[in-house]
């Protein structure tokens, strides 16, 4: 008999693991308190980077790039992928040592993907940049896609395997059943074998009803966009000491974000967005591309995201029960991180070892002293 | 940042009402609008256009005069050629005058923001030469200029009656009046009449603008149930069909206005996330609001077009009201008072508003000129057609913010203005929901666009 699955959260995680599990056997469910997408997910930068990972991040990273290169075969659409190449620039010499010792840092890990760049280089690829920046660490075949889109995409490559969505169902109550889960919620009962926690800002209420707390923040990332701009930027740009990640589309818009943080409205569950950390924003784009300083904001605004303390994600078992699988707390970067998420989520469903090193997103960090 | 008792959105007769009326309880209030000049739309430009006969414009806009003179007490603080491009639930004010970017605050805000065309999306409705009814009027209002002639109108509901005759009177030809009325609204509007008798002076000044057009043997087709127009590069001709009736016709002409009524513009309260509801009868969103025009977020009162149709007269009654409510807000008057004062507008307002149930039904726009066909575009900016907003449901896309990062719909430079009520009626009627379950665009600051280095200068000023 299949066992069944409920998942909570229908974001890109949500989507993956549903995926993934229902291609092994498992009938699985999906409930989300919105619609799929809806919050982080649907409305994130659209960052596909390896580039600057945390250290335990980075085979995870490195092993969802490749599957980003064949994202059509897996969900049927490319989901808007473009490997136009990311770079951190440096604004004067300090940011330059710090770019130095991050790449010897990786290189030391036995990874090659992030290289220093020097001023020539950086200049030629970004012609509009100011003149100020000494170099940069690139990592080509980095690049962005269209989280929106691609979030359908996994969601409607499950639903073709036989995943069940609904949405507009708020769990409000999880008690054990036998030897599995009673979820509660919009004046249903779902039962499963196996509970997944991709709920996001929304996981760590899962994890006090489970009985192991986490400190998770709800945080609201902002993003605003300009009008149509001639193409003057092929790269994606971050800086090295402050919050940035700038992009244009290939209709001309161009994306700024990069981490500057609105409010949180926990009665609404929405983001809003505030005007000191965007115009900080402006102030940094208008510093590295002067030209621009009269480019129009078309709009602005923010997604509800869960940052854990530490800023990794918890993935992997759930340390009170052995029918709980956690993937949250991608702390603002977990959209490149996607299409992996569901392969380990599967992995631990059939109890086989991760083909991925996962021990430092165990949710047992938050309970036990970490011994470094 | 510095705080104010109120500052009020909007110079139409809401606005301008309010803030005599706030005055008049010893508040002194901001009141900000976008235009150079006084007015809003209806009393557009009414201190310096080039229309001085009288005649042409009516009494009705020259009744403008005394709002205005209302507006210009020193007392008030009155900002024109100001745009707002963020207001926050927190109450702060985004504000963009002469380049310059500037935030205020406020303890209570009253949006007077008034109405917007309903878009009529049909076959060709972006050609050069087709414009919209309203910004017809406006270039008479203001520049006392008409487009080329002859000109053709059509849709349906007062305003398109009202800038035929004020054409005529300026002397502008009139190729026809297209009636896009179903025949079948008249018998149903009937029903109302009595009602509407409430207000009769409206009623026989509809009545009368009618007579004149006849009088003046325009040429006015009723009926009208398809319509599209051509050319190209710019309009050629307009092709019509009407009820019953199976063959196209066909006029030359190089304008064509397009009108079917109007609709609250709730582009600010949708933003500041008000609760919106979805009203049957007028087939438009308006915010919920209480008593004294209150929305469901602390300190903010909507007042006139912007909170549900009502007409300048209205809204000048609700102006009042909700600069009563301000008073009552910030302490200027107790319960009691603002009651006993507002008894009166109340009344008066109920008798103006009696009309609206017989207009409503007698302008309900047809589906067929809600719903683009899906050659037809509804989002201009991104040029997205109703067939593509179909496709969306198809894939699953159940409301209007799940259709943005495919077709870029409603994601311009008008922040999904002229395309938002289509789209959320085009994906309801493909899913077969309602529009209230549909729900309408979430809508990002900035209101209007404003450019990095402004957002940056702002930041060292605030």
């Amino acid at each position: 008999m299949a066992r069944r699955v409920v998942i909570v959260g229908a974001g890109f995680h949500g989507c993956s693991a549903a995926l993934r599990l229902s291609l092994q056997g498992y009938e699985v469910t999906v409930i989300d308190k919105a619609y799929a997408g809806r919050h982080a997910s649907g409305v994130n930068a659209g960052g596909v980077r390896r580039l600057g990972r945390h250290p335990a991040e980075i085979p995870l990273a490195v092993a969802a790039w490749e599957r980003w290169q064949c994202m059509t075969d897996i969900v049927g659409d490319d989901c808007g992928f473009r490997p136009v190449g990311q770079v951190k620039v440096a604004e004067n010499d300090k940011d330059m040592a710090i770019l130095a010792d991050r790449e010897r840092q990786v290189r030391d890990l036995g990874f090659h993907h992030e290289v220093l760049i020097g001023r020539d280089e950086l200049h030629r690829r970004l012609p509009a940049l100011a003149d100020h920046c000494p170099g940069a660490l690139a990592c080509d075949g980095d690049g962005f896609a269209n989280p929106y889109r691609t979030v359908t995409a996994w969601r409607r490559e499950a639903e073709r395997q036989g995943v069940r969505f609904r949405e507009g169902i708020e769990i409000t109550a999880i008690e054990s059943k036998g030897n599995g889960w009673r979820l509660s919620g919009g004046g249903e009962h779902f039962d499963a074998d196996l509970l997944v926690n991709c709920a996001g800002a929304w996981a760590g209420e899962l994890c006090k009803w489970l009985g192991e707390p986490v400190p998770l923040t709800a945080e609201a990332p902002m993003l605003m966009i300009t009008e149509r701009l001639s193409p003057f930027l092929g790269t994606v740009v971050g800086a090295t000491s402050r919050p940035l990640s700038f992009k244009q589309f290939e209709n001309g818009t161009v994306l700024i974000g990069g981490g500057v943080r609105g409010d949180v409205d926990s009665v609404r569950h929405v983001a809003e967005t505030r005007l000191d950390g965007l115009a900080e924003n402006a102030d940094t784009v208008v510093s590295l591309f002067p030209f621009m300083k009269e480019a129009r904001i078309m709009r602005t605004w923010a997604g509800v995201e869960a940052v854990m303390k530490d800023h990794i994600p918890v993935i992997g078992l759930s340390s009170q029960h052995d029918n709980v699988i956690h993937a949250f707390g991608f702390s603002a970067h977990g959209y490149q991180l996607g299409p992996i998420t569901g392969e380990i989520v599967a992995d631990l469903a059939m109890e086989r070892e991760p083909k991925l090193p996962i021990t430092p997103f165990s949710i047992q960090r938050f309970q036990t002293p970490c011994p470094e | 940042m510095i705080t104010h008792d109120l500052v009020i959105l909007g110079t139409g007769p809401a606005g301008m009402a309010a803030a005599t009326t706030a005055l008049e309880h010893g508040i002194t209030p901001v009141v900000i609008d976008e235009q150079p000049a006084a007015g809003g739309q209806i009393y557009r430009a009414l201190e310096r256009t080039p229309v001085l006969d009288r005649r042409i414009l009516g009494e009705d806009y020259w009744s403008g005069e005394s709002l205005i003179k209302g507006l210009k007490d020193p007392q008030i603080d009155y900002r024109p050629a100001s745009t707002v491009w963020q207001l926050t639930r927190q109450r702060e004010i985004g504000l963009l005058h002469d380049d310059k970017a500037e935030m205020i605050c406020a303890r209570h805000i009253i949006l007077a923001t008034g109405a917007m065309e309903r878009p009529m999306p049909i076959a060709g409705w972006t050609l050069p030469g087709v414009m919209t009814a309203g910004s017809g009027q406006i270039l008479l209002k203001s520049a006392g200029a008409v487009p080329q002639a002859p000109v053709v109108l059509a849709g349906c509901g007062p305003l398109l009656l009202l800038l035929a005759t004020q054409y005529l009177r300026a002397g502008v030809e009139i190729a026809a009046i297209l009636d896009t009325t179903p025949r079948d609204r008249y018998r149903a509007a009937l029903k109302h009449v009595p009602g509407a008798l409430r207000n009769v002076s409206t009623l026989l000044k509809g009545v009368g603008l009618l007579r004149e057009l006849r009088r003046a043997g325009v040429r006015h087709i009723r009926g009208v149930s398809a319509l599209r127009a051509e050319g190209s590069g710019q309009l050629e001709r307009v092709l019509w069909k009407q009820q019953g009736d199976d063959n196209w016709q066909t006029l030359e002409t190089p304008t064509l206005l397009l009108h079917q009524g109007v609709i609250p513009n709730t582009q600010i309260t949708r933003a500041v996330d008000c609760h919106h509801e979805w009203d049957e009868q007028q087939l438009a969103w308006r915010p919920r609001l209480d008593e004294w025009l209150g929305t469901d977020i602390p300190g903010i009162a909507v007042a006139g077009d912007g909170g549900g149709i009502v007409g300048a007269k209205a809204a000048a009654m609700q102006g009042q009201l909700a600069g009563l409510g301000a008073a009552l807000a910030l302490g200027k008057l107790t319960l009691e008072n603002s009651t006993e004062r507002a008894q009166p507008i109340r009344k008066a307002l109920a008798r103006d508003t009696a009309i609206r149930p017989f207009l409503d039904v007698l302008y309900r726009p047809a589906k067929q000129w809600r719903l683009p066909d899906d050659d037809t575009l509804a989002c201009r900016c991104e040029e997205v057609t109703g067939g593509e907003i179909r496709r969306m449901a198809d894939m699953g896309c159940r409301g209007p913010n799940q259709t943005k990062s495919f077709t870029r719909c409603g994601m311009g430079p008008c922040q999904g203005r002229m395309c938002g009520i289509t789209v959320s009626e085009l994906l309801a009627d493909a899913n077969q929901q309602s529009v209230e379950e549909t729900g309408y665009y979430r809508l990002r600051p900035p209101f209007k666009p404003i450019t990095l280095g402004q957002l940056a200068k702002a930041a060292e000023e605030g």
